[in-house]
């Protein structure tokens, strides 16, 4: 289940203006709820009570119904993401090469589970399904850098989480 | 912006000549660049898909053009290119017109590669890949094509990929884009189209293997009296599968090009391409491509000046595998939750926006302008007897050449694997290949030897898929396997219908009990009743198919769940709760780590003396060994 | 209708082409299970318990949304398709809570029909199932994800009500109804229209009971309790006893309340022709002096929610006048206390009503006619409690006799009967209305035009020398559609009847739940109004100022027509009402 954010909402003007002008610009297209959420996503980080008000109004829906969009949807965060987000693929290239004892590692580690947050706010931890570097397979991403062939060692992941 | 016309593409194909021509690519081309072209002049093709990106082509392909800046070199071009398959080599880089094929290039390595061979000509041959590396053919150096990861292949839907860069439509008319969408505008009728389509006997690349020509077929009546739309399935979500992301990063034009053949076929002036937001180099690339599309009036209005307007619409999915189901992937569309609707009506009568749709995968529309160009015949003369043409594989897994392969329909799974796959690495021994991802079924040794296509990969218990195709050795565990793509499907699941919803999640539970060792053997029946109920009852093909690696594992690899359920042992080493560790006396040192590691104190023994493990307290959790410097604790 | 041949288990048959195969087997006498299926709202093919064979179909087939052809094979009776049915209801029963012993729906729950006759094993599948807290924020309902099925009916009727609280959240087993970031009800846009709870075929949605409150206050000797029951109840209640839908059954309803222990027994009828002596009354007052028009009714406490919730725009167009249900509480706490020398802080009022939403009604400002601190009702009761009441006391319900209202409150018009169905308050606000305005009672009380099941309903009549335009909306997204036009100046009427419910109160949230299999198979609301409209044919008084009772009380206690004393009784007023989510 995801995990309703809990963190005041900090979202500010520029943030909503630019929100609003999209929406006001989109909001006659056909199916925009998506690419509503998608933008919304992009400009707060994540969708709070908020910004999904915001959106809900501006294209006249239900609030129950853009909330049951963005739980459906794993893309969809409702709770801020850490500073660094660390993706573990558990693609079957990386699953069967052992990427699943890595992710549980990883867990141990940072104290949280899939979709959640260290309570410092540093990592995100985050099970994905095939980021494509299945050539590097066992693979994680911490933000844009891919580490790849990795071993699963302890010290390579205390390596790695060092860096950030 | 007015459309090019069939002689404005000429005139750019003549004008590429000069740059693409070095590429070989066909062999008219080939012919004509031998001609004309000056030998001082080369092509530096770097692959910047995901895979090489991966492994840092960014760098060095900066590192290139920074290096033959150095140089003076006003005639070198460095082209950022798609996919060339080999990914486990990446980054992957080619200098035309010699075809050297250089792998596992890194940035430190490009200034030796421009003195060397762009400067003096001379290859730098411990870079170029050497598949015979370590036998005593090794630094022969064969040709690109004559490697045996090239040689059975045959690229028809990945046919630009690696040889075009895909941010320049010039590249792509010069290699004979948007040609086919002129031929059928201008030459042929929406039904002939049609007709070629069904002819070809193309059958759809994403899933069950449905006749295109006939989807196209459904869809055509009432052509220019209803709003139609044409859709490109994008969503590629089996896990461990690439090909469709491969095709858009590296070729996005031809998607754009057979879906206005498609508009055009039914009669559709729209269409949608539903593309994962987890593929920014595809989504990007795609978007260039749209825009380069709509400046050349390819993609816009009165296409090549006739009464044929396409436009198309770019949607990012946003995380749901169910999405790539088309009644799901029109639903998303169209804003909801991406579940699933009952069908019929089927989207060729009532799909997206209540409008007959058309929906096909990225590599099925890669096909459709080479059949147009090339005729239906020479496509149907390719693959086996219901399965035509070539079918692209993301191969991985336990295999030594993880990448894309392209090859024939009807070739063997042994000529993938051993051949083009290059055979299992670190000496280990074939158990399964896993195709169809997580609709699919895993195909034992035994079947090694059957000719793939649709069909028999059906009547051997798993599917085509999209096209994944993960490789297995004696360390994969099947009811690890069966458990792990029921997790996937579970957690996957829209939850609209309860023999999904609720039906594999039963299973998986089942298989979680197996794999803890406290299943019995009814347990295989309830298993087996569940996922016959699940695959005639699901709403969509979700479900129907979820149980299949369940069922094709107990199907081939019954000795193994027994082992499991009767005696309570692992045979591949891998479920955790069947583990036991175990101290090797002999080696132990009594450095005391282990102990301290141990998270559920079951560790004990004197400093410098033989550590022991209590089996009750352990929770094989596997820490210990881990951590162990000597080498001492082992696990069985 | 063109006729197609086709095969249901192995039997021939001639049937109409362009339906499905449920439609199509059940026009032969075969039913086929559903438990998601509701015909026009909820076609969704999610449940699978309609499942059948059809012969060359790859797996089995949703009867409700799959279409028959000619030709076609169908098996509804295989023991795969028996099997099939059979798992899923284990499957469903492996999330669910099981405690059917203590549910307000055992024995009318459609989920405990279906494993009885499909003999299921409860306990053949077991395994983490997802627990639920029970929702019972609002005053009106109490929703229990435990007992939920996925089936989304409410879903759908929420949708339909222009709501729209209530939505599918997360996915797959995760899956369950829920309100925006899971917000408690009460925080949410709710209207406590009560469409859900009759759209849900389990307990997963269920009203608030309230009937202990009413038993305690029966067994309070220091207590007078009063009941009163809405227009509506006589047409529906005998369906609790399996009576046929559209049975008319007042004097056993008012047989039996008086057998509960009730002291007096009302009728809300009669406050019903209060109303329209309120409303009519205000409504010639705008017409003569310019005020604001369309006027909109207020009988309904749902659409006067949504009002406040969502369309504050028309607070000085919806008439001030309290529902019958609040006006007859205030007149028996203040008018009919005084007569009887009772402290009105003594007198209990008990409403029946159809209606969820009337719970809510209790708690709105303005509604202590006698004071503050004493409610003009204390308890509202839907037909359904009503019913579990009656049974509870052993009642033979169908064998009771006819027994008649207690006087005093108990007399009532022709008019005030067909509130209970859509178009009926416009009805019997235009029957006086056209008595006020031309001097004379209309020779025919009947205005037709303004009745019937359809969500909207438009009408001009000429009413001496004014052409009046008069619409009745049902359902709130016709409300919402009617209201937008009018905003939009596209509409342009005098005076608008809203009710919340498609169809009216006899169609309420609060009425006797019919399985899918009657639902999708009965005109509910057709049958259950024409119990309503015979009853106004028969009346000997068919117009509201006639009611003696009501004449009786204007010249004993309230004076005149929209009096002083007549707005502190029987009016009310409209403030916004902010929600969360």
């Amino acid at each position: 289940m995801k995990r309703i954010s809990t963190v005041p909402f900090t979202g500010t003007a520029e943030q909503e203006q630019a929100l609003k002008n999209w929406l006001a610009e989109h909001k006659q297209q056909r199916g925009a709820a998506m690419p509503a959420l998608q933008k919304a996503q992009e400009i707060y980080g994540y969708l709070p009570l908020e910004v999904q008000k915001m959106v809900a109004e501006a294209l006249d829906k239900p609030l129950a119904e853009i909330y049951g969009i963005t739980t459906f949807y794993s893309w969809f965060a409702l709770s801020p993401k850490g500073q660094n987000d660390i993706n573990v693929c558990l693609g079957t290239a990386c699953y069967v090469k052992g990427s699943g004892a890595i992710f549980e590692k990883l867990e141990k580690k940072l104290g949280v589970k899939d979709g959640e947050t260290t309570e410092d706010g540093k990592f995100s931890l985050n099970a994905v399904r095939c980021i494509g570097a299945c050539g590097l397979a066992p693979v994680l991403k911490v933000n844009e850098d891919v580490y790849g062939r990795l071993t699963g060692d302890e010290k390579e992941l205390d390596e790695i989480l060092a860096k950030y | 912006m007015a459309s090019k016309t069939l002689q404005d593409l000429a005139a750019i194909r003549e004008k590429m000549q000069r740059i693409v021509g070095l590429r070989g690519g066909d062999e008219a081309a080939a012919a004509a660049a031998a001609e004309a072209i000056d030998p001082g002049r080369i092509n530096i093709m770097i692959c910047a898909g995901t895979g090489c990106t991966a492994s840092m082509s960014g760098a060095v392909s900066a590192a290139f053009t920074e290096e033959i800046e150095k140089a003076g070199l006003t005639d070198v071009k460095v082209v950022k290119t798609g996919c060339f398959g080999l990914c486990a080599m990446g980054p992957i880089v080619v200098v035309y017109p010699d075809a050297s094929f250089y792998c596992q290039v890194k940035a430190e390595d490009v200034a030796e590669i421009v003195q060397e061979h762009i400067v003096g000509g001379h290859p730098v041959k411990r870079l170029l890949y050497d598949e015979d590396a370590g036998t005593e053919d090794a630094g022969k150096h064969k040709s690109m094509s004559d490697t045996s990861f090239y040689r059975k292949q045959m690229r028809v839907a990945l046919r630009n990929c690696g040889l075009i860069n895909p941010e320049n439509i010039d590249e792509y008319i010069a290699y004979d884009g948007y040609k086919a969408l002129g031929k059928v505008l201008t030459e042929m009728s929406p039904d002939e189209v049609i007709e070629t389509v069904l002819a070809s006997g193309i059958r759809g690349r994403g899933g069950a293997g449905f006749p295109t020509g006939m989807k196209w077929k459904f869809a055509s009546g009432a052509r220019g009296e209803v709003q139609k739309y044409v859709c490109c399935n994008a969503d590629e979500g089996d896990p461990g599968a690439f090909m469709d992301r491969s095709v858009l990063e590296g070729d996005p034009h031809v998607v754009l090009e057979a879906m206005a053949i498609a508009g055009y076929a039914i009669g559709a002036d729209k269409g949608y391409i539903y593309v994962r937001a987890e593929y920014p180099i595809a989504v990007q690339r795609l978007s260039i491509a749209l825009a380069q599309a709509h400046e050349y009036g390819l993609i816009g209005q009165n296409i090549f000046g006739t009464d044929f307007s396409f436009d198309v619409e770019i949607k990012l999915g946003a995380g749901a595998f169910v999405c790539g189901e088309e009644t799901a992937l029109m639903t998303s569309i169209e804003g909801h939750r991406g579940e699933p609707r009952p069908r019929p009506p089927f989207p060729a009568v009532k799909g997206l926006f209540e409008s007959p749709t058309i929906l096909n995968n990225v590599e099925t529309y890669a096909n459709i302008p080479r059949i147009i160009l090339n005729g239906a015949e020479w496509y149907s003369s390719i693959g086996t007897e219901k399965s035509k043409g070539t079918k692209v594989f993301a191969l991985g897994g336990k295999i030594e050449n993880i990448g894309l392969v392209e090859v024939p329909m009807g070739t063997t799974l042994r000529e993938i694997v051993e051949e083009i796959g290059g055979g299992i690495p670190g000496g280990h021994e074939f158990k399964a290949a896993q195709t169809g991802g997580p609709s699919g079924g895993c195909i034992p040794a035994s079947h090694l030897d059957t000719p793939i296509d649709y069909d028999n990969l059906v009547a051997i218990g798993s599917m085509m898929g999209s096209g994944g195709l993960i490789v297995m050795d004696e360390t994969t565990c099947m009811v690890d396997i069966a458990r792990f793509f029921l997790e996937f499907t579970v957690d996957e699941s829209c939850g609209k219908c309860t023999p999904c919803r609720v039906g594999n999640r039963r299973m998986l539970e089942i298989l979680e009990k197996i794999a803890q060792g406290k299943a019995s053997i009814e347990d295989l029946d309830k298993l087996d009743s569940l996922a016959s109920y699940i695959k005639a009852n699901s709403l969509c093909g979700l479900g129907q198919t979820a149980p299949n690696p369940v069922l094709s594992t107990i199907r081939y690899f019954r000795p193994e769940y027994e082992a499991h359920i009767l005696e309570k042992r692992c045979p591949a080493g891998v479920c955790k709760a069947l583990l036991t560790y175990k101290v090797d006396a002999e080696k132990c040192k009594g450095c005391t780590l282990c102990a301290k590691k141990c998270p559920a104190e079951a560790i004990s023994g004197a400093v410098k003396e033989a550590h022991t493990i209590d089996i009750d307290k352990c929770i094989k959790c596997g820490v210990c060994m881990d951590n162990c410097k000597f080498d001492a604790i082992s696990r069985s | 209708m063109d006729k197609i041949n086709i095969k249901i288990n192995n039997v021939d048959y001639q049937v109409d082409a362009g339906q499905t195969v449920l439609d199509a087997c059940h026009s032969v006498g075969i039913d086929i299970p559903t438990l998601c299926w509701m015909r026009d709202l909820n076609e969704i093919g999610a449940c699978r318990m309609c499942v059948v064979e059809v012969k060359g179909a790859r797996t089995l087939v949703t009867a409700c949304v799959y279409p028959v052809n000619d030709g076609m094979e169908i098996v509804t009776n295989s023991d795969t398709v028996y099997k099939a049915r059979k798992t899923n209801l284990e499957l469903l029963l492996s999330t669910h809570d099981q405690n059917c012993l203590s549910c307000v729906r055992s024995t009318d729950c459609e989920l405990q029909t279906l494993c009885n006759e499909y003999g299921v094993d409860g306990m053949r599948f077991t395994g983490t199932r997802p627990r639920y807290e029970l929702e019972k924020s609002s005053l009106h309902l109490v929703r229990d994800n435990n007992k939920c099925v996925l089936c989304r009916r409410c879903v759908a009727a929420c949708q339909q009500q222009h709501v729209g609280v209530i939505a599918p959240s997360e996915r797959g087993f995760n899956t369950h109804i829920a309100c925006a970031f899971e917000a408690p009800l009460s925080e949410t846009g709710c209207i406590s229209c009560g469409q859900c709870i009759v759209a849900c075929p389990t307990g997963a949605l269920t009203e608030r009971d309230d009937t202990a409150k009413v038993m305690e206050a029966i067994s309070d000797p220091t207590k007078t309790v009063i009941v009163h029951t809405a227009p509506s109840i006589r047409a529906t209640l005998g369906e609790a006893f399996g009576l046929p839908v559209g049975t008319f059954v007042e004097g056993k309803m008012v047989a039996a309340l008086r057998r509960l222990g009730f002291d007096k027994v009302f009728d809300t009828d009669t406050a019903a022709d209060f109303t329209i002596m309120e409303e009519a009354h205000e409504f010639l007052e705008r017409v003569k002096n310019g005020g604001k028009l369309p006027l909109l009714t207020s009988c309904c406490p749902g659409w006067s929610k949504f009002l406040e919730m969502y369309h504050p725009e028309f607070f000085e167009n919806i008439s001030t006048c309290k529902s019958p249900q609040g006006m007859m509480g205030g007149l028996v706490k203040t008018y009919w206390a005084q007569k009887n020398g009772i402290d009105p802080k003594d007198i209990f009022v008990v409403s029946i009503m159809p209606c969820t939403a009337k719970k809510f009604e209790l708690d709105r400002y303005d509604m202590h006619a006698a004071g503050e601190g004493i409610a003009d009702n204390d308890v509202s009761l839907t037909t359904r409690e009503l019913a579990r009441m009656i049974k509870r006391a052993g009642l033979d319900f169908a064998n009771l006799p006819d027994e008649a209202f207690d006087e005093a409150l108990g007399e009532s018009t022709g008019a005030a009967v067909i509130f209970g169905a859509s178009g009926g308050v416009l009805e019997a606000a235009l029957r006086t209305a056209a008595a006020w305005i031309t001097g004379a009672d209309p020779v025919s009380p009947d205005f037709t035009e303004v009745r019937g099941e359809v969500g909207a309903k438009e009408a001009t009549y000429t009413v001496g020398d004014i052409d009046v335009k008069v619409c009745s909306v049902s359902g709130m997204a016709n409300v919402e559609s009617i209201l937008r036009a009018v905003n939009a100046g596209e509409k342009d009427y005098h005076i608008i009847e809203i009710m919340a419910c498609p169809g009216g109160c006899v169609n309420g949230g609060g009425q006797p739940s019919q399985p899918a299999k009657v639902r999708n198979f009965t005109d509910l609301k057709t049958l259950r109004a024409a119990a309503l409209y015979s009853d106004d044919a028969k009346k000997v008084e068919r117009l509201s100022h006639n009611n003696v009772t009501v004449q009786k009380v204007y010249d004993e206690f309230l004076e005149h027509r929209g009096s002083h004393k007549c707005h502190d009784i029987l009016h009310t007023s409209y403030q916004l009402r902010e929600f969360k989510y």
